[in-house]
């Protein structure tokens, strides 16, 4: 066909009307008589359904000098249910072509599974079978902790891990969020299944517990077989357990885990920074667009597009519900490392007032924001998600409708008083993971005071 | 259950394939060039993937990078390169299609006067820090090389990993990487899928009005490779920056969509997708000699190669690894499955199959799925019959294509080993060499 295209106008990019607003789907709510909290939302265009049991239990939770306990707990969950061994459970998962999965943070543990909505029922009773009535043998205890420390022995080959790892240690010290979820070899070493069967029994089951189920399903069938499925389960609604010592008043500023020969210098430059009730919410988030949330921001911009220092440099405050951290990760080659290092934190000190967030740069993150906005809502494990990160952060049901328009509102003033309010360039610690011989004498230039060398098997 | 669609094959070549789904107000944009990294030559890898970085730099209209327009719109975008074509997408709010469409047909039609020899040195920096990241700097990180430089033999366009050989990443020169965008970056050489909340008519005329008009360029051939193959096995060891050994086996077998490419499949889930599959029972569970164990049949489009890699628990060798893995996969060509787990694979090639329905963009969406069927096969609807190639797998088909692909000493053996412990390889494995 040859009919003449209409000649389009390459001068400059097209205009783009409006975005059609988030319409967040209702929340529908019962309580069980246990205490479990149970939200459905209804999204059925196609015939998925995904379910996630929030606990507000965490790696914060691991008792002192017990660094893993809350993990390994929950790695046991679906080792074996009743008759079932571990093997039987996951068959039984398998031919329902589930996916069932475990993630273990500091604050909360998320079990999600996600299935075709004909298996909705035998997979709602499959995830309260593991969670209320796990088996927790001696034996399969002591294979899933043999994984475990071998794990630990292999993610120290691994610049990242060695870095979260590190780095948590050095901000937080022994406040429960200076540890990993995973834990290390000498707490592992010294666990037993009892301490799993009273954590199971004593924690777990105590912690305030929110079920959300996200697919083609009716809140009232839901919450007849939740309550059933459930029962014996009894939470602790809206109880947060007393955490630990206070972080460090000032950790050592410049810090490196050495590894020798390393192509790269993965970097960790940060500080504890807020709790994710902060009122400076929308107005930080804003702030950290600009500097290092995406691809277009100035660190990103300066480290990876400038300088070709790196594949990619971000910004993140990990929102808590404590104090969580700022962090900016990256990982540079060798011989950058110094400047990299020196770039960032300028970088990090100009947003906090020598260089404020211009106009400009604020419309540029809040349209990222907040135009696509809706894309984050499209299937239903991503609603689901974002129920529990109500669920976890006790936000009001709005909280999503309202983002757009919260994030809208901020203005240049208040992203400059919150960047200013919340990150202390003087505060800042930097961690090194990466050749020692190679970066030393540079880092020696930064300034920064004397090189605190760590040992890899220590952190 | 399907995916329904348009094609429109524009007068330059280029296939325009719609899709409405108006549940989110979102539209994917997704573009196909059938182009990877075994359209290279040897001594010059690498240019495929250097091309994902290049594509974002700016173009003859928009000179400037890519990111910040799509990033004001609201959009995710992101590409990737394989061996056989690679892929640009962006997901945007429903009324920036146009700048999306814009943007894309800029840079196929209009990227070369724009590229400078500044920007292509910045990204190749960029490159090269990725493979580091990715690949030098990762635990077992250039195993995957070893595997492909070990299966394929050097003038196969499969011998290289896309990210490409550090000396020929510093050896490019831009004039030959602008010969490689004239030869492959075009309209009947791409296929454009639009899905989401869009009126398909308005979709196709915003398409023809920015697409017609480009430059077509030379009409590719199906591209003809040697069938590869192996006179016997290949033993290989590599020494790494890990601390617990792995064994990967490699064997060549079909090509995507071919016969017994979907059996295999199958096969690979039996002996080690999940904690029922026979390797984890055998070896985590019970034996408890191996930390993990994966399989896969990696189906490309010209070759294919099925390999399974076991790490082993401290103090198990990798021999006995080698050996249990060579019982397991002959019970299987010997036996067969049980109807059991036959049936268990299917309804999780079905689970996946409605998984990926679910959204519109992105790696794996229904957009990149219309696209890769129509490339691949050359029609977007196919969706149908690549899960009816799952449905008709019978154990006896299962068990043939194990016993005709598997169950057979030609194969490639690699023992990744700690630094300084060629002890812990298999016997008689020859040094890997990585470029």
């Amino acid at each position: 066909m040859s009919a003449p295209a209409t000649r389009v106008d390459r001068s400059r990019l097209p205009d783009q009307g409006p975005p059609r607003r988030l319409v967040f789907p209702t929340i529908d709510k019962s309580t069980s008589p246990g205490g479990l909290r149970i939200w459905t939302v209804r999204h059925d265009a196609i015939p998925v359904v995904t379910m996630m049991l929030l606990i507000r239990c965490g790696a914060a939770d691991d008792p002192p000098g017990r660094d893993g306990l809350a993990a390994i707990a929950v790695d046991m969950l679906d080792e074996g249910t009743g008759s079932m061994s571990a093997i039987d459970f996951h068959d039984s998962i398998a031919r329902l072509g589930a996916q069932l999965d475990s993630d273990i943070g500091c604050d909360a543990t998320l079990i999600s599974m996600t299935a075709m909505s004909r298996f909705a029922g035998p997979c709602l009773t499959l995830l309260a079978d593991m969670v209320v009535r796990p088996s927790l043998r001696e034996d399969d205890f002591a294979r899933v902790r043999q994984l475990r420390l071998h794990r630990l022995r292999q993610l120290r080959d691994l610049p990242r891990l060695v870095a979260d790892r590190a780095f948590a240690r050095l901000l937080y010290g022994d406040h429960p969020y200076g540890h990993m979820p995973l834990g290390h070899e000498a707490a592992l070493a010294g666990l037993t299944v009892d301490d799993v069967r009273d954590f199971h029994r004593s924690v777990l089951q105590r912690s305030d517990a929110t079920l959300v189920v996200v697919g083609d399903c009716a809140h009232d069938v839901i919450d007849v077989t939740a309550t059933e499925a459930f029962a014996g389960w009894s939470c602790a609604n809206g109880v947060d357990r007393v955490l630990g010592p206070a972080p460090p008043e000032l950790p050592p500023r410049l810090s490196i885990v050495p590894r020798p020969a390393a192509p790269q210098s993965e970097l960790r430059i940060g500080h504890v920074a807020v709790a994710r009730s902060t009122l400076d919410y929308h107005a930080l988030v804003a702030a950290n667009t600009v500097l290092g949330g995406q691809f277009v921001s100035r660190i990103n911009w300066n480290l990876r597009e400038r300088k070709g220092f790196t594949y990619g440099a971000q910004t993140s405050f990990d929102f808590r519900r404590r104090p969580g951290p700022f962090t900016l990760q990256t990982s540079v080659h060798t011989t950058a490392t110094a400047a990299a290092i020196s770039e960032s934190i300028a970088e990090i000190a100009g947003i906090t007032g020598p260089r404020p967030v211009t106009p400009d740069e604020l419309a540029l993150g809040v349209a990222a924001l907040t135009r696509g906005y809706a894309r984050n809502f499209e299937t239903a494990e991503q609603v689901a998600r974002a129920v529990a990160q109500i669920a976890l952060h006790d936000l009001p049901d709005d909280h999503f409708a309202q983002f757009v328009p919260a994030i809208e509102r901020v203005t240049v003033d208040e992203v400059t008083r919150a960047a200013s309010t919340h990150l202390d360039p003087a505060r800042l610690t930097t961690l090194v993971v990466g050749d020692h011989e190679k970066v030393a004498e540079d880092l020696e230039q930064l300034g920064l005071g004397p090189l605190n060398v760590l040992k890899a098997e220590a952190v | 259950m399907n995916i329904a669609f348009a094609k429109h094959t524009l007068a330059n070549g280029l296939d325009v394939l719609l899709h409405e789904d108006h549940r989110c107000p979102i539209v994917a944009v997704n573009l196909w060039y059938h182009v990877g990294s075994k359209n290279e030559q040897p001594g010059r890898t690498g240019f495929a993937h250097l091309f994902e970085h290049l594509m974002f730099e700016g173009s003859e209209h928009y000179d400037s990078g890519y990111f910040e327009p799509l990033q004001r719109a609201g959009a995710a975008f992101n590409g990737s390169t394989s061996a056989d074509r690679t892929n640009y997408w962006e997901v945007v709010p429903a009324n920036a299609l146009e700048l999306a469409l814009w943007m894309e047909s800029d840079r196929m039609g209009f990227l070369l006067p724009a590229l400078t020899e500044a920007k292509f040195s910045n990204q190749r920096d960029v490159v090269l820090n990725e493979r580091r990241q990715n690949y030098e700097n990762r635990p077992y990180g250039l195993a995957p090389m070893v595997m492909l430089a070990a299966l394929f033999p050097e003038t196969h366009g499969y011998h290289w990993a896309t990210i490409g050989e550090i000396a020929d990443l510093h050896a490019a020169r831009l004039e030959e990487v602008r010969e490689f965008f004239r030869t492959y970056y075009h309209p009947a050489n791409a296929s454009l899928a639009i899905a989401g909340d869009v009126d398909p008519a308005n979709a196709l005329a915003l398409a023809r009005a920015y697409f017609d008009d480009l430059r077509e360029g030379p009409r590719l051939g199906p591209m003809s490779l040697p069938a590869p193959a192996l006179a016997r096995e290949r033993r290989l060891v590599l020494q790494d920056r890990v601390e617990l050994p792995r064994l990967l086996v490699a064997w060549l077998t079909p090509p995507m969509f071919a016969p017994d490419d979907g059996e295999l499949d199958l096969a690979a889930d039996i002996l080690a997708n999940g904690k029922s599959s026979r390797l984890y029972k055998r070896l985590v569970y019970k034996e408890r000699i191996a930390t993990d164990v994966s399989a896969a049949q990696n189906s490309r489009e010209a070759a294919g190669f099925f390999q399974v890699a076991v790490t082993a628990a401290p103090g198990h060798t990798i021999a006995r690894l080698q050996a249990e893995v060579a019982e397991e996969v002959r019970a299987l060509a010997e036996d067969g499955p049980t109807a059991d787990e036959l049936e268990r694979g299917r309804i999780q090639a079905e689970s996946q199959f409605v998984y990926r329905l679910q959204t519109v963009g992105g790696f794996g969406g229904k957009s990149d799925q219309l696209n890769a069927y129509n490339t691949f096969v050359g029609d977007p609807g196919y969706f149908d019959r690549d899960l009816e190639r799952y449905r008709q797998v019978t154990p006896r088909s299962l068990q043939e294509a194990v016993r005709r692909h598997l169950a057979r000493d030609e194969r490639v053996t690699l023992s990744v080993v700690p630094t300084g412990r060629l002890d812990l390889a298999l016997p008689d494995s020859m040094p890997a060499e990585v470029s």
